[in-house]
């Protein structure tokens, strides 16, 4: 798999030894990137492999720590987003960038305006004349007085797309252009994508499809752990060994597990859950003793599922039984039954930062604390205490307010915010995001002994190798369904990518 | 596992709790306003100038004490004062033509507790934010009102309900008695119930709360009934006090509620705030009017010094208050 000879022609745009560092992680590590006029270049990665830093680091939003930048062979410095839109990159995000309440015209000429003859006007005829000039140069049929927010989200891409080349851009870089898409208008964004190529536009492709991967791409580069693994043509690989190249990161360290004998009774038993947050006919058992993971793509519907058990996104269809009988409603019902949901995102929903340690550990659990509805402060504190020295939390006292904590220690109050109501299933979403190796041994250490108690724990995590180590078996999920079930033999980061993407 | 118990830990908390320190700053102001009014005028601490202060600010408090709860839970009920004016007018009617002063009570603090249940169910249900729907309930109030009315006064009402505002108890107005009375309730509900503590939680971040297992919706109903019950409390007294309803009693009671509310220290933001910091900061606004009345002050510039004080008090919390 040598990578193709292109001495032929210079780069349009030539990446050489991009590195770009966060605190506590390498995003970029000396990635080299070149891209030529008119091809349509894939960039293919796992969650967290790089991909979008480097579209950052593309589009001037990151300032690349090292590494150098060639236009056409000339050396040339992206340091702001305004220098690469002189160079005629412009990026589609997968969030649209669009004002919604003004109509395609003015958002495509926002800020550049043509002027009218009274100062501070804007020439309304002359907008939509070019607005629908450039809508007809992309094929693009619709009346440019229509306001934004009307359009569906293919129509508000072709919009993004109108604008990127009025700004005469010429390396567009998509997002995952196809993930809100029908086919039909999949195939309308191809044909678009078709005609700019033969305009000598290039265009750099984030994509989780293999479809896509294999009918759309001239070339192939894959990024894994913010490094540039290969880059190949279609022509020369298989969609497995492209799954090879993403996968395959080294583990230095491993989790404590004690894997059970044999898993215990049925816990959670979904049934063709259906919501209108996007996920469709997910069925998944849980049993008391397991830690059960739940993979997929960022965007797949991992989040909406965990969500949807615990009530917090109404569900349209599907039944769940929990602990032998059906349990349906608010987040209030599904706690007081003994679900647990510990949210990806902690500090916006899985704990009151300006409060003490104290009050965010007792806030689920102060109907079993206090059946009277009478509140006691000392009783209340002496299970928080009681509870910051079980999980070892690391703070003063349990006054101490919760958002001056490290992640780790966060995190921990959330997990024991349910010990303390008595949870039966733990349902942990991304439960190691942000926190240090050392705090993620000892959540995992948690889980397991939770489990072990006779608890049970849905795991959602991007980071499959923590599935694959502490997981008795996974879902993955797919665009909203689930894909496919790895049981613990079967359990690999290959497996796990495979059934997660779209295939050929 | 030691890399996070060892790591350096935020500098501990101070031997008092923010919550204390506020408290006492607003101690230590009620304490400088009646020093240098005692120093200004000899009349101030006589004893029926005390009572008198302390009636005013009951008459505040009652508004205030359930508008604290709503704004506990990061929302406002502008809608206050004109409830306090529809309640009065409904119960001075059932009073008038029932001759029930009981009977008239309970329909005041029915009419209250409905408006405020309907607010409720306007933030919840409907998910319109608290400030426009209860503004815009203070209009529908207003108008329900001023066509009820008609430009008519009720007044003159039995002399045994007259006394639940203007009466005695052992040389104490009956209104302190019933302040003393709601302010321990308050208290007691806001810092020693389950619900109570769950408001502070919902106020700190309705997102988590409700990720919390908290009922936040019936939590949320609850506050504004309350905060409408309380209203409809205050028109009671109102009405005994005034011996007399009319449709515009409701118009000066609402911002001096809110500044009450926000110079006891609870913070528009929600999750930060004591009924008791409400009392006090009632007692504050009371005395410095009664303080310009006394120093032959012009009335006129009662609302620009409750503006600073207002401005003044938030300010210092904001100082006190440590950013996270």
């Amino acid at each position: 798999m040598t990578p193709p000879s292109e001495t032929s022609a210079t780069p349009l745009l030539e990446l050489r030894g991009i590195s770009k560092t966060f605190p506590g992680v390498k995003a970029l590590d000396d990635v080299s990137f070149a891209l030529y006029a008119g091809e349509v270049h894939m960039l293919l990665g796992e969650n967290g492999a790089g991909k979008s830093s480097l579209m950052k680091v593309l589009c001037g939003a990151y300032q690349a720590d090292a590494g150098e930048f060639f236009y056409k062979g000339e050396k040339v410095t992206i340091a702001s987003t305004a220098d690469a839109q002189k160079l005629g990159i412009a990026v589609i995000f997968q969030e649209f960038s669009l004002v919604p309440y003004l109509d395609i015209a003015q958002n495509i000429f926002l800020g550049r305006e043509p002027k009218g003859r009274i100062p501070g006007t804007i020439d309304r005829r002359k907008i939509l004349a070019d607005a629908k000039r450039l809508l007809d140069t992309i094929g693009f049929d619709i009346d440019p007085s229509v306001v934004v927010n009307t359009l569906g989200v293919a129509q508000q891409q072709m919009v993004e797309i109108a604008k990127a080349i009025s700004q005469n851009a010429r390396i567009l870089v998509m997002d995952e252009p196809t993930a809100a898409l029908s086919d039909r208008e999949t195939e309308l964004l191809f044909a678009l994508i078709a005609r700019l190529k033969v305009d000598g536009v290039s265009i750099v492709y984030i994509s989780h499809r293999m479809a896509e991967v294999f009918s759309l791409g001239d070339r192939i580069t894959v990024l894994r752990d913010g490094r540039r693994i290969d880059g190949v043509r279609p022509a020369d690989v298989t969609p497995d060994q492209l799954v090879r190249m993403m996968v395959g990161r080294t583990v230095d360290m491993t989790y404590p597990r004690n894997f059970a004998d044999k898993p215990g009774e049925l816990l959670l038993q979904v049934k063709g859950l259906t919501s209108s947050s996007g996920i469709s006919d997910i069925n998944i058992e849980v049993r008391r003793g397991e830690i059960v993971g739940l993979c997929g793509l960022v965007g797949s519907g991992r989040s909406e599922v965990a969500r949807a058990i615990f009530g917090a996104d109404p569900t349209t269809s599907g039944e769940i039984v929990f602990d032998g009988k059906p349990i349906s409603g608010e987040p209030d019902i599904a706690a007081r039954r003994g679900i647990a949901l510990i949210p990806e995102s902690r500090k916006s929903e899985g704990l009151a930062l300006l409060r003490s340690v104290g009050d965010n550990l007792v806030v689920s659990a102060l109907r079993k604390l206090f059946p009277s509805g009478l509140f006691d402060p000392r009783s209340g504190q002496r299970t928080a205490d009681g509870l910051i020295r079980q999980l070892r939390i690391a703070t003063p006292s349990a006054r101490q307010t919760v958002g001056l904590l490290s992640g780790g220690n966060q995190q921990k109050v959330v997990i024991g915010k349910w010990l303390a109501a008595g949870a039966k299933l733990f349902i942990f979403d991304e439960p190691t995001r942000g926190i240090d190796v050392g705090a993620k041994s000892e959540i995992f250490a948690l889980i397991d002994r939770l489990v072990a108690e006779g608890a049970a724990a849905l795991m959602i995590s991007s980071e499959q190798v923590e599935i694959c180590h502490v997981c008795d078996r996974a879902y993955v999920m797919r665009e909203g369904r689930v894909a496919g079930h790895l049981a613990r033999n079967e359990l690999t980061e290959e497996n796990i990518v495979r059934l997660g993407m779209h295939h050929a | 596992m030691t890399d996070i118990t060892k790591e350096a830990l935020s500098p501990p908390r101070s031997f008092l709790s923010q919550d204390a320190i506020q408290l006492f700053y607003r101690l230590l102001a009620v304490f400088l306003i009646c020093a240098v009014l005692a120093v200004l005028n000899d009349s101030f601490l006589s004893l029926g100038n005390i009572l008198n202060v302390l009636r005013q600010a009951s008459l505040t408090f009652f508004i205030a004490s359930g508008l604290t709860l709503v704004v506990l839970t990061a929302g406002l009920d502008l809608s206050v004062g004109a409830n306090v004016a529809l309640s009065a007018c409904v119960a001075g009617t059932v009073i008038h033509t029932t001759g029930s002063p009981t009977l008239g009570i309970l329909t005041g603090l029915a009419c209250g507790g409905i408006v405020g249940l309907l607010n409720g169910i306007m933030v919840t249900a409907l998910r319109i934010p608290s400030f426009i729907a209860t503004y815009g309930m203070l209009w529908v109030l207003n108008g329900l009102t001023y066509w009820y009315m008609a430009g008519e006064t009720l007044h003159g009402f039995p002399a045994g309900f007259r006394q639940i505002g203007s009466g005695y108890l052992f040389g104490l107005p009956i209104p302190v008695y019933l302040l003393l009375v709601f302010l321990g309730i308050g208290t007691l509900f806001a810092q020693r119930t389950i619900w109570g503590q769950e408001i502070y939680a919902i106020g700190a971040n309705p997102v988590a709360a409700r990720l919390s297992g908290i009922p936040v919706t019936r939590r949320l109903l609850l506050v504004y009934a309350v905060s409408g019950t309380m209203a409809g409390l205050a028109s009671i007294i109102f009405l005994s006090r005034l011996n007399s309803a009319e449709a515009d009693i409701g118009e000066s009671l609402t911002l001096p509620a809110i500044a009450a509310v926000l110079i006891g220290g609870t913070s528009l933001f929600g999750g930060v705030g004591t009924v008791f910091g409400t009392f006090i900061g009632a007692l504050i606004l009371t005395l410095v009017l009664n303080g310009m009345n006394l120093l032959s002050v012009s009335a006129n510039w009662q609302p620009l010094v409750t503006g600073i004080i207002v401005i003044l008090a938030v300010w210092l919390d904001m100082k006190t208050r440590r950013r996270t």
